[in-house]
C-alpha cells in the first residue's frame, strides 16, 4: 500500500496546502484512491478554481437561453419545438503530445456533451492554432489534428461545417484544439446531469474502462516542460465507431421516459461524472467498482475511478427500466452495467471486492473544492503607432494584397476542410469557407448558422479591447450570413493562471467579452477554460476562442459573400478611420508590431449589425462580409475571388491615404453588393439609422480589381489565396 | 415504387438516402442488418458511412451481416441493388461486384463535388438521363478502385463500367482522378447490371441549396422505371 504523504499529493498535481485542507476536512490521511479523487475533482480543468471567480461576471441571460453554463451544453430556444444544444471545449494538451488521438478525442468528448442532453448533432466547428509556419513540428501537427476531427467526425456522420486555423509562434509549445458541437433537441425532451430520486440504478454504459487516459485531467492542468513526450499514455485513445452507436442507442433510449439524468464520461471520467451528478442532485452516490466493465485485467479501483477511457456514459434510471434500456444497448452491442445506486448519504461510497474503498463527502470535492482570487496585473493601452509617409512610399496595392491573400492566417483553407465531411446529413448549406457555416434544421424552413473565432494578436496587444473584439467580430459573421445571432460559447485558453500577467489577461478577456455580450444581447451559454497553455515559461498568447451561434427563419434568405451581378453596387457599411496598429498589413508588410488594436464601439457595432440585418430582412443585400484581418481590400478580393467577378473602385473622397483605407482593421464593418435600383432606399435606410457608410465602386465582368491606376488581376489572387496552405503542405 | 434501405452499426447515410427515395416517390423502408428478410422491394440500398468502424476492411464486416444473404439472393432474381459509398465497399466486399476499395492515392479523406461521366445508359440506373456528365459529390478514404487485370478486362468487355471520374468537359484523365482509381472508375455494375456500386453521393445533392441538383437527376430516373 502506498503510504499517503504531502510528496503524493504533490505528485498528483496537488498544492501543499490544499493537502492539507484535504486532511483538515476528512479528519484524517486520505487513502490512494481518494486522493486520487480529490486531484482529479481539485485540478483546474475539473475545479474552475482560478477562473470560477471571473466567470461569475460573464452575461449568460437572454430572451432565447433555456439552459446556460453549468451544464453539460448550453441550449437555445429556435422556435417551435426545436432548441439548439451547443458548446465549445478545448484538448489542447493532448493533442500537442499526440496530435491524432488528442484532436479527434476532443471531438468525441464534445459531441457526447451535447447528445448527453438528448439532442442528435448536426454540426461541428474547430479552432486550431499551430505555431509559426517555420517551426518544424507545425506540419506534422497541423497534418495530426486535421485527420484526428476528420477521423471522428466524419466516421460519426456528422459536418463539419466551419473554423478557424490560425499560426503564430506563441503556440510553438502548446497548440490549441478547440472543438464545438450544435446538436438538434425537442425543447421538451432536454436531459440533464442533475441527479434525483433515492435509491435509483445507477447505470454504466459505452467502452469498457482501460488505463488510457489516466490523470488526462491533471495534465491539462499542468505547463509543459522537458518530459512531455512521457505523458503521451495520458493520452486517450478515440472510437468514432463505438461513439456512433452510444449516439444511437442513448437516443433511442431518450424516446421515452426511464432517464432521470445522465451525463457522460469526460475529463476525470467516472470521478467527476458520478459526483457532479450526485453534486447537483444534492445526493449520494454508491458505486461497485468491480461491476464496472474493465478491458484490462486487475484495474484497481484507482485506476476505475480516474481513467479517461472514451465513449463512455453514466446514468440514472427510473427504478424498473433496466431492463428496457439493457434491450436497447444489447441491440448496439455496447457495454451494460448496474453499477450502483443513488444515496441519502450525501457522500460518494465505492466499493471493491465488496470493501469499502473510498468515503468522502461530496461537497467535499464540489462546494469546499479551492477557489483563488490570483493575483493579476491590467495590460495598458498601448501607444498608437504615427505611420509616416515614407512607409508607404514604395508600395503597390497589388503586390500588398497578394501577400496579405497568401497569408498563413488569411490564405483558404482547403486542404483543411476538404478532409472533413462537411456534406453529410444533407442539410450543410454554407460549406466551410464563407463568414458562418449554416445548416438547416431538418424538415424545416429554419436553418442555423455558426462561426468559431479568436484574435489573439488583439488580445494580446490590449485583452480588454481583444475580449469584446472576438465577440463583435462573432456577431458580424453571423449577420454576414443574414442570421439573427442568439449566443456564444466560449473556450478560453490562457497561460499560467499563477503569473499575474497571464492571469490578468484572462482577467480582462472575460471583462471585454461580458461587456460585449451584454451590449450585443448575445449570451454567453456554455464554455470552458483551458489554463497552463506554457511550455518551459513561455506561453501562448490569451486566445479566447468565442463559438456563435445564429438562426435563420428561412434558409432560402441565406446571403454569401460571393460577387453575383456586374453593375451592382458596393458599400462599406461603418467607418473607414484608417487604423493600422496590429492590423495583418502592419505586422506583415510595414513590419510593425506594436500599438493598440482597434477600437471597439460597441453603439456603432450594434446600430450598423442591426441595421444590415433590416437591409437583409428586405431583401437588399446580394452578398456580404464582414470586414476583418486585411480590411477592406481583404475582404472585397475574397469576395471577387469566390464570385469570380472583378470591380471597379472610385477615387477616394477619404482624408486617409489609400493604404490607411483599405488595409486597416477598423470595426464594425460589412461590404454589402446591391443592386443600383435599390441603392436610393438602401442609402435612406442607413441615413435614417445613422449608419456611416461609403459608395466603393462596382461590380464589373472583367476579372480585374481597378484601384486607380493599378489594376489587378483576381485569377492571380485566387492563385496566392488558394495555394498557399496547399503548397505548404506538399513541400 | 418501394425502397429499402439496410442500417448496419456505423452507416451514417441512411437518413440521407431514406430522405432522397422517398422526396422523389419511392416508399421507401429502413431494414437493420440483423434481420434476416427483407421487405417486399424494388430497389434495395446499402448506403454510406462506417459500417463496424470499418474494422478489418472497409465493408468487410458488413458483408458477412445476416441480412446480406438475402440481399443476394434478392439480386440474384435481378432485383436491383444500389451501393453507395461504403455500400459500394460492401458489394465488393461480399463478391457481388469485382475489385476493391484502397485507401486515397494522397492518404487523405477527399470531400467535393466531383464529375462523372455516365458511360453506360443501357441499364436502369442511367436510361433515361439526358446528360452525359454528371457533378455528384464525394466523401470518403477508401475510393480508389482497384481490380486485377482479368477483372479489368470483363468490365470492359462487357461495358460494365457505369461512372468515371471526369472535368467538367467530360475528360477522362489523371488530373480529374480525386483518389487514384484504377483507370478514372467511380462506379461499375455486375454483368446483369441490375448491382450498381459507386462511390459518389447522388443523394447529397438533392436541392439548389446543396452542392447541387444532378442527384435529382438520378433519383428521378430510378424512379421512372418503375412507373
Amino acid at each position: 500500500m502506498t503510504t499517503i504523504n504531502e510528496k503524493v499529493a504533490i505528485d498528483h498535481g496537488l498544492k501543499k496546502e490544499e493537502f492539507k485542507k484535504i486532511c483538515d476536512l476528512m479528519k484524517r490521511t486520505p487513502n490512494l484512491t481518494e486522493l486520487g479523487i480529490f486531484s482529479a475533482m481539485w485540478n483546474e480543468h475539473c475545479s474552475y478554481k482560478s477562473s470560477r471567480k471571473h466567470l461569475k461576471n460573464l452575461h449568460t441571460q437572454g430572451k432565447r437561453v433555456i439552459q446556460g453554463p453549468g451544464e453539460n451544453a448550453g441550449v437555445i430556444d429556435v422556435d417551435d419545438e426545436d432548441a439548439i444544444v451547443f458548446k465549445i471545449e478545448s484538448h489542447n494538451h493532448p493533442s500537442f503530445i499526440e496530435p491524432y488521438q488528442g484532436a479527434a478525442t476532443g471531438v468525441g468528448g464534445i459531441m457526447r456533451d451535447v447528445f448527453t442532453m438528448g439532442a442528435r448533432p448536426i454540426a461541428n466547428l474547430n479552432s486550431i492554432h499551430f505555431g509559426s509556419t517555420q517551426h518544424k513540428k507545425t506540419k506534422n501537427l497541423l497534418r495530426g489534428v486535421v485527420k484526428g476531427i476528420g477521423g471522428y467526425g466524419n466516421c460519426i456522420g456528422v459536418p463539419t461545417i466551419g473554423g478557424q486555423t490560425c499560426f503564430d509562434e506563441s503556440y510553438n509549445g502548446n497548440i490549441l484544439v478547440n472543438a464545438m458541437t450544435l446538436g438538434l433537441v425537442n425543447k421538451k425532451k432536454i436531459f440533464y446531469s442533475k441527479a434525483a430520486g433515492i435509491g435509483k440504478p445507477v447505470i454504466y454504459v459505452g467502452s469498457k474502462t482501460g488505463r488510457d487516459g489516466i490523470h488526462g485531467a491533471s495534465m491539462a492542468s499542468a505547463v509543459f516542460d522537458d518530459k512531455i513526450e512521457e505523458k503521451k499514455p495520458t493520452v486517450q485513445v478515440g472510437d468514432p465507431f463505438t461513439e456512433k452507436l452510444l449516439l444511437e442507442a442513448c437516443l433511442e433510449l431518450m424516446a421515452d421516459d426511464s432517464i432521470i439524468s445522465i451525463q457522460d464520461m469526460g475529463a476525470a471520467g467516472l470521478t467527476s461524472s458520478s459526483i457532479e451528478m450526485a453534486s447537483k442532485g444534492k445526493l449520494g452516490i454508491e458505486l461497485d467498482l468491480s461491476k464496472v466493465p474493465c478491458r484490462e485485467e486487475k484495474m484497481t479501483p484507482y485506476e476505475i475511478m480516474l481513467s479517461e477511457s472514451q465513449e463512455r456514459m453514466l446514468i440514472v434510471l427510473e427504478n424498473g427500466k433496466e431492463e428496457n434500456a439493457k434491450k436497447i444497448f444489447d441491440k448496439w452491442d455496447l457495454d451494460f452495467a448496474v453499477i450502483g445506486k443513488t444515496t441519502t448519504s450525501k457522500k460518494i461510497e465505492l466499493y471493491f471486492d465488496s470493501k469499502k474503498v473510498a468515503d468522502i463527502p461530496i461537497d467535499f470535492l464540489a462546494e469546499d473544492a479551492p477557489e483563488y482570487d490570483r493575483k493579476w496585473k491590467k495590460t495598458k493601452l498601448p501607444q498608437k503607432i504615427k505611420f509616416k509617409k515614407e512607409n508607404f512610399k514604395s508600395l503597390k496595392i497589388n503586390n500588398c494584397l497578394i501577400k496579405l491573400l497568401s497569408n498563413p492566417n488569411i490564405c483558404e483553407k482547403k486542404w483543411i476542410w476538404n478532409q472533413y465531411d462537411h456534406t453529410v446529413m444533407g442539410d450543410t448549406i454554407q460549406k466551410p469557407g464563407g463568414d458562418a457555416g449554416v445548416v438547416r434544421i431538418h424538415g424545416t424552413e429554419k436553418a442555423v448558422a455558426a462561426s468559431v473565432d479568436s484574435s489573439a494578436t488583439y488580445c494580446f496587444a490590449h485583452p480588454l479591447t481583444g475580449g469584446k473584439q472576438v465577440v463583435c467580430e462573432s456577431w458580424r459573421n453571423l449577420i454576414s450570413v443574414g442570421a439573427e445571432p442568439i449566443a456564444i460559447t466560449n473556450c478560453l485558453n490562457f497561460g499560467n493562471p499563477e503569473k499575474e500577467k497571464n492571469m490578468g489577461e484572462f482577467v480582462e478577456c472575460v471583462q471585454g467579452i461580458s461587456e460585449a455580450c451584454k451590449y450585443l444581447d448575445f449570451p454567453v451559454v456554455s464554455g470552458n477554460v483551458s489554463f497552463y497553455n506554457e511550455t518551459k515559461d513561455k506561453g501562448i498568447k490569451p486566445t479566447p476562442s468565442i463559438g456563435g451561434v445564429g438562426l435563420l427563419k428561412n434558409y432560402k434568405n441565406m446571403l454569401t459573400m460571393d460577387l453575383k451581378n456586374e453593375g451592382n453596387v458596393i458599400l462599406v457599411i461603418g467607418k473607414t478611420e484608417g487604423h493600422l496598429d496590429q492590423s495583418v498589413f502592419a505586422r506583415n508588410v510595414l513590419n510593425e508590431k506594436k500599438g493598440p488594436p482597434p477600437e471597439i464601439n460597441l453603439f456603432n457595432e450594434k446600430n450598423n449589425g442591426s441595421t444590415v440585418m433590416k437591409l437583409i430582412k428586405e431583401k437588399l443585400i446580394l452578398s456580404c462580409r464582414d470586414v476583418s484581418l486585411g480590411g477592406i481590400i481583404v475582404a472585397i478580393a475574397k469576395m471577387c475571388i469566390k464570385g469570380k467577378k472583378g470591380v471597379k473602385l472610385n477615387k477616394l473622397k477619404s482624408l486617409i491615404n489609400k493604404f490607411e483605407f483599405f488595409f486597416s482593421e477598423d470595426q464594425g464593418r460589412y461590404i454589402i453588393e446591391v443592386s443600383k435600383k435599390n441603392l436610393k432606399k438602401i442609402e435612406n435606410i442607413l441615413k435614417e439609422n445613422s449608419v456611416h457608410f461609403d459608395n466603393l465602386g462596382e461590380v464589373q465582368k472583367d476579372n480585374y480589381i481597378n484601384i486607380d491606376s493599378e489594376k489587378i488581376s483576381v485569377d492571380e489572387l485566387s492563385k496566392h489565396n488558394k495555394n498557399w496552405l496547399m503548397e505548404y503542405m506538399e513541400q | 415504387m418501394k425502397s429499402a434501405v439496410i442500417i448496419f452499426p456505423g452507416s451514417n447515410c441512411d437518413r440521407d438516402m431514406d430522405v432522397a427515395l422517398k422526396k422523389f416517390g419511392f416508399k421507401n423502408e429502413m431494414v437493420w442488418h440483423d434481420d434476416e428478410q427483407l421487405p417486399k422491394s424494388d430497389l434495395i440500398v446499402l448506403p454510406g458511412g462506417f459500417s463496424y468502424g470499418d474494422y478489418l476492411r472497409c465493408g468487410s464486416i458488413a458483408g458477412k451481416s445476416k441480412i446480406i444473404k438475402s440481399v443476394v439472393d434478392f439480386a440474384a432474381k435481378g432485383g436491383l441493388v444500389l451501393g453507395i459509398c461504403n455500400g459500394f465497399q460492401i458489394l465488393t466486399e461480399t463478391g457481388l461486384l469485382p475489385g476493391v476499395l484502397q485507401q486515397n492515392k494522397n492518404i487523405e479523406f477527399i470531400c467535393k463535388n466531383v464529375f462523372v461521366k455516365v458511360n453506360n445508359k443501357n441499364n436502369k440506373y442511367f436510361n433515361s438521363i439526358d446528360k452525359d456528365i454528371l457533378e455528384l459529390h464525394i466523401a470518403h478514404n477508401e475510393g480508389n478502385y482497384f481490380c486485377t487485370s482479368d477483372e479489368l478486362k470483363m468490365l470492359k468487355d462487357n461495358d460494365l463500367v457505369a461512372v468515371s471520374y471526369c472535368n467538367e468537359k467530360g475528360e477522362v484523365n489523371e488530373k480529374s482522378n480525386p483518389n487514384g482509381a484504377l483507370q478514372n472508375i467511380a462506379g461499375i455494375f455486375n454483368k446483369e447490371k441490375n448491382i450498381l456500386g459507386m462511390m459518389p453521393h447522388p443523394e447529397r445533392m438533392i436541392d439548389k441549396y446543396l452542392s447541387g441538383e444532378d442527384g435529382s437527376i438520378f433519383f428521378k430516373n430510378l424512379l421512372n422505371n418503375f412507373k
